[in-house]
């Protein structure tokens, strides 16, 4: 993975399998600590302590069609490779939360890469389920929660046109006027 | 802090109902793009990037897009489904922005199967 946009759209695909109905996003940049920190949270299935260890083999996997489960071992490593780590917690029927820690500074930190582009896909290719993406720079933060949006369209699916082109812009925006890391 | 306007969602969702209430429902097709590690890796997400724009550049609004996992041809990502309403489901290999592009306005819009990128016809089972 070349950006730290593409592992959270990764993870988040995972929650998705995982049968979430809510998935929480949080992404925190904090120079002065020298952290960059990506958390996903969901509600889905969850995993028990067996399950938890065996996650970080990259050949070990749920899926029927392939034994290859690369997807947290690539997020682990990329948060190693920059003095950070990342941290698995899992409670079968409750949910699964995710955190990795990067070097904000460090030269092998991944950039943050296309986020917008990541919410779009994840948000218009799961209508069913809920979003919420809080991204912090220095004590600023944009907040984005699926669950108001839904409300305030009623019928007017998420995936129409005029909505994506309105969403993707007003992501967009948010970021900037945070400062969010590109 | 930065606030999604409410009330430009509204404005758009009074447009789209005064537009829509003259329609009947139904969709035109469904194009799934699989998003497993390897389809992301492989540029799955710039793939529906550029499926979602065209739609936004058309307007059209009676395909639905989804995502799904890994199917285990993780060599052949990205791979995307393209099912038109009522027809047996296309899978295009080894996809891109360009292809996207075509298979959407060749395939999706007009019905024409888009033969030099397809993997195979027909369902397969992803879990």
């Amino acid at each position: 993975m070349l950006e730290l946009a593409l592992h959270i759209l990764d993870i988040v695909e995972n929650s998705i399998r995982a049968g979430a109905g809510l998935v929480r996003i949080q992404v925190r940049e904090d120079e002065a600590r020298d952290l960059f920190l990506l958390r996903i949270t969901d509600n889905g299935h969850g995993m028990s302590p067996e399950e938890q260890r065996k996650a970080m083999d990259p050949f070990y996997s749920t899926k029927k069609v392939r034994r290859i489960g690369m997807g947290l071992p690539l997020l682990s490593d990329a948060a190693e490779r920059s003095g950070g780590k990342m941290i698995l917690k899992s409670r079968p029927g409750v949910g699964t939360a995710i955190s990795a820690e990067f070097g904000h500074r460090h030269i092998d930190r991944q950039p943050m890469g296309d986020i917008v582009s990541v919410l779009m896909a994840i948000i218009v290719g799961n209508p069913g389920i809920d979003f919420i993406y809080r991204h912090e720079v220095q004590g600023r933060i944009y907040l984005l929660d699926t669950r108001n949006i839904k409300e305030a369209l009623e019928d007017v699916p998420l995936n129409h046109p005029e909505v994506t082109a309105f969403l993707r812009e007003q992501i967009a925006e948010g970021l900037r006027d945070i400062g969010a890391a590109v | 802090m930065a606030k999604l306007k409410i009330e430009d969602l509204k404005k758009i969702k009074e447009k789209v109902q005064s537009q829509t209430a003259l329609r009947e429902g139904g969709h035109r097709a469904k194009v799934t793009v699989h998003m497993g590690t390897c389809g992301i890796a492989s540029g799955a997400r710039e793939v529906l990037d550029a499926l979602m724009r065209e739609m936004e550049e058309t307007g059209v609004s009676d395909v639905i897009v989804t995502t799904s996992g890994c199917m285990g041809l993780c060599s052949r990502e990205p791979l995307v489904t393209v099912e038109l309403a009522g027809k047996e489901p296309i899978k295009y290999e080894k996809m891109n922005e360009n292809k996207m592009r075509q298979v959407f306005k060749r395939h999706v819009m007009e019905g024409e199967i888009q033969t030099p990128f397809v993997l195979a016809k027909g369902a397969e089972i992803v879990r």
